[in-house]
């Protein structure tokens, strides 16, 4: 007895010696007072020194694009930092080259704040905010791809360009224990700013599509932040508009069709759309009959696995040959395309040989 | 206790008694940190530091705390408490007052919390029952040893970065077949002293 005594009050008295060790030193050693972080040199912000740059933003409500939420893992968090953020850290290295090195980028997520520091970042990012929204409908519009529509809190706003995304965080559920925040664009019109469309198709094993897939039902909560990216929508010219999208990739063309509809934007519109069968065409009938209502629209689906069953008359084949087909020369032209990185790749191809210079053609890839 | 010179035990435990090489303690960091020569020997230099700051702490704690209270069964659990405690406070302290050394060898020490050959030698001390000085002796020997072995492994793993290496022996593979011949190199040496 007294043995078991003896044993439980040393090894508590150890513990509690090192506990009260460590917890003076938070309060003393890893304190690191109140600094000062200027953002392009016309902010600035009194902050609690001692967590990472990207905790410390996201406290001031200034929110930098990550997706692994500061793991130091996806690399996407990179700011420009002018004075004050230490040398860089081997954590950070496999993510940076030379020039950026060069240019003072670094990870937010790994660099610690612990004096005052001055940093730059796009003047887009102050727009970006997060938001609790309602899933509103949810249905499926492929096989394959849910649309999701969602509501913002009551009195919030969203101000988006046409072509931006969002990020959309997956909770822990059963069968996945991180929480991870994954990019999709937005399909809805900008000047409906309480609201927020998507498009999401499901891949096999993905952690925020089986989310979305299997799990989001009406009336779910969902964290999203943004509006994030620079792809979208140009209006500082008249040029023609050339449209090319493949599966999700319709999302941020749709956005950007809706803004010319609903701005009432009088500049000649074409859309490619490459899909499988018909069953895979997102939307057929609103596009179609967008056709009536846009100023000058021209939809043009082309589908690459038709049997005659499907009784199909459009399009058939790959979108370059569509384009090869429709497309009379790239004069006064800009395109916009949205699709996998092989699908813009060879889009890309057949948009300058019609004669479209590579700087008016803007794209948003991805895996 | 036995009668050596600290010395004889520092120089014993770099190249006969490797904790390393003829413990095979440790390994865990010393595959996984063992790419390049710089942050292996970061890490070795992390180790050695840890290592004699730890062994003297849990010296005072095993010899004027629970062998008193005849507890000596409970040095284990003691132990792990003291080391993982230490190297965090240690995190923090560098953290704060030697940046550079921060950024040399700070994002180590989290590593080396759950390093054995720590632990090792705290209980190898307890076993061979050091004094004071031999454990000051062995604990920064012992350092300097898994330091020259990390950093010897390293040097070879990038010697042989381009090598035609069997798919199923890359990496951990290779590296663990490479410290068995460097084992077997060093254990010629093992007849030159005992300090156990």
């Amino acid at each position: 007895m007294n043995q078991i005594l003896i044993t439980t009050v040393s090894i508590s008295a150890i513990s509690a010696v090192f506990a009260f060790l460590l917890t003076l030193a938070e309060r003393t050693i890893a304190n690191y007072g109140e600094v000062t972080l200027t953002i392009n040199d016309d902010k600035q912000y009194t902050v609690k020194g001692g967590s990472s740059l990207l905790s410390t933003l996201r406290e001031q409500k200034i929110f930098i694009p990550s997706a692994c939420g500061g793991k130091g893992t996806c690399g996407y968090c990179k700011v420009r930092i002018l004075e004050g953020g230490g040398p860089i850290l081997p954590t950070e290295m496999p993510f940076l080259n030379e020039e950026e090195i060069k240019n003072g980028i670094r990870l937010s997520c790994q660099c610690k704040v612990k004096e005052n520091i001055k940093i730059e970042i796009p003047e887009e990012l102050f727009n970006v905010k997060e938001y609790t929204a309602v899933v509103e409908e949810i249905e499926d519009v492929t096989s394959v791809i849910k649309r999701l529509k969602l509501k913002l809190p009551e009195g919030e706003e969203i101000n988006f360009k046409p072509g931006q995304y969002i990020q959309l965080k997956a909770p822990k559920y059963e069968g996945n224990d991180e929480e991870v925040y994954r990019a999709y664009s937005i399909a809805s019109s900008p000047f409906d700013k309480n609201h927020i469309e998507l498009f999401i198709g499901y891949v096999p094993n993905g952690i925020c599509t089986t989310y979305v897939h299997k799990y989001l039902k009406v009336g779910d909560t969902v964290e999203i932040n943004g509006p994030y990216g620079e792809f979208y929508f140009h209006e500082d010219n008249d040029r023609e508009v050339v449209l090319v999208a493949a599966g999700t990739g319709i999302a941020p063309i749709l956005s950007i069709l809706r803004y010319m509809k609903e701005k009432n934007i009088k500049r000649k519109a074409i859309f490619f759309y490459g899909a499988r069968t018909p069953d895979d065409l997102v939307l057929p009938d609103y596009l179609k009959e967008l056709e009536n209502i846009m100023y000058d629209f021209k939809y043009i689906p082309t589908l690459s696995r038709v049997t005659e069953e499907h009784n199909w008359k459009g399009e058939r084949g790959r979108v370059n040959v569509a384009i090869e087909k429709y497309l009379e020369n790239g004069e006064n032209k800009e395109a916009y395309l949205c699709g996998n990185k092989a699908m813009i790749e060879t889009m890309i191809q057949a948009l300058t040989k019609k004669g479209i210079p590579e700087e008016l053609i803007y794209y948003d890839k991805f895996d | 206790m036995i009668d050596l010179n600290p010395m004889v035990i520092f120089f014993a435990a770099i190249f006969t008694n490797n904790m390393i090489f003829s413990n095979f303690l440790g390994m865990c960091s010393y595959i996984a940190v063992s790419k390049e020569i710089p942050t292996a020997l970061g890490l070795g230099t992390a180790v050695t530091f840890v290592l004699a700051c730890t062994t003297i702490i849990n010296y005072l704690i095993y010899y004027y705390l629970l062998v008193p209270l005849h507890l000596e069964y409970l040095r284990f659990i003691v132990f792990i408490i003291s080391i993982a405690a230490f190297v965090q406070l240690l995190e923090m302290i560098v953290e704060r007052y030697l940046p550079n050394l921060y950024y040399a060898l700070g994002i180590f020490l989290p590593l080396i919390t759950v390093n054995c050959a720590i632990l090792g030698v705290s209980l190898f001390m307890i076993i061979r029952r050091y004094n004071f000085l031999q454990s000051i002796g062995f604990s920064i020997g012992s350092g300097l040893g898994w330091t020259l072995a990390i950093v010897a492994l390293a040097g070879i793993r990038q010697k042989i970065k381009n090598a035609p290496i069997p798919k199923g022996l890359q990496g951990a593979g290779i590296s663990l077949i490479i410290t068995g011949l460097m084992a077997l190199a060093f254990i010629g040496f093992s007849g030159i002293v005992q300090i156990q």
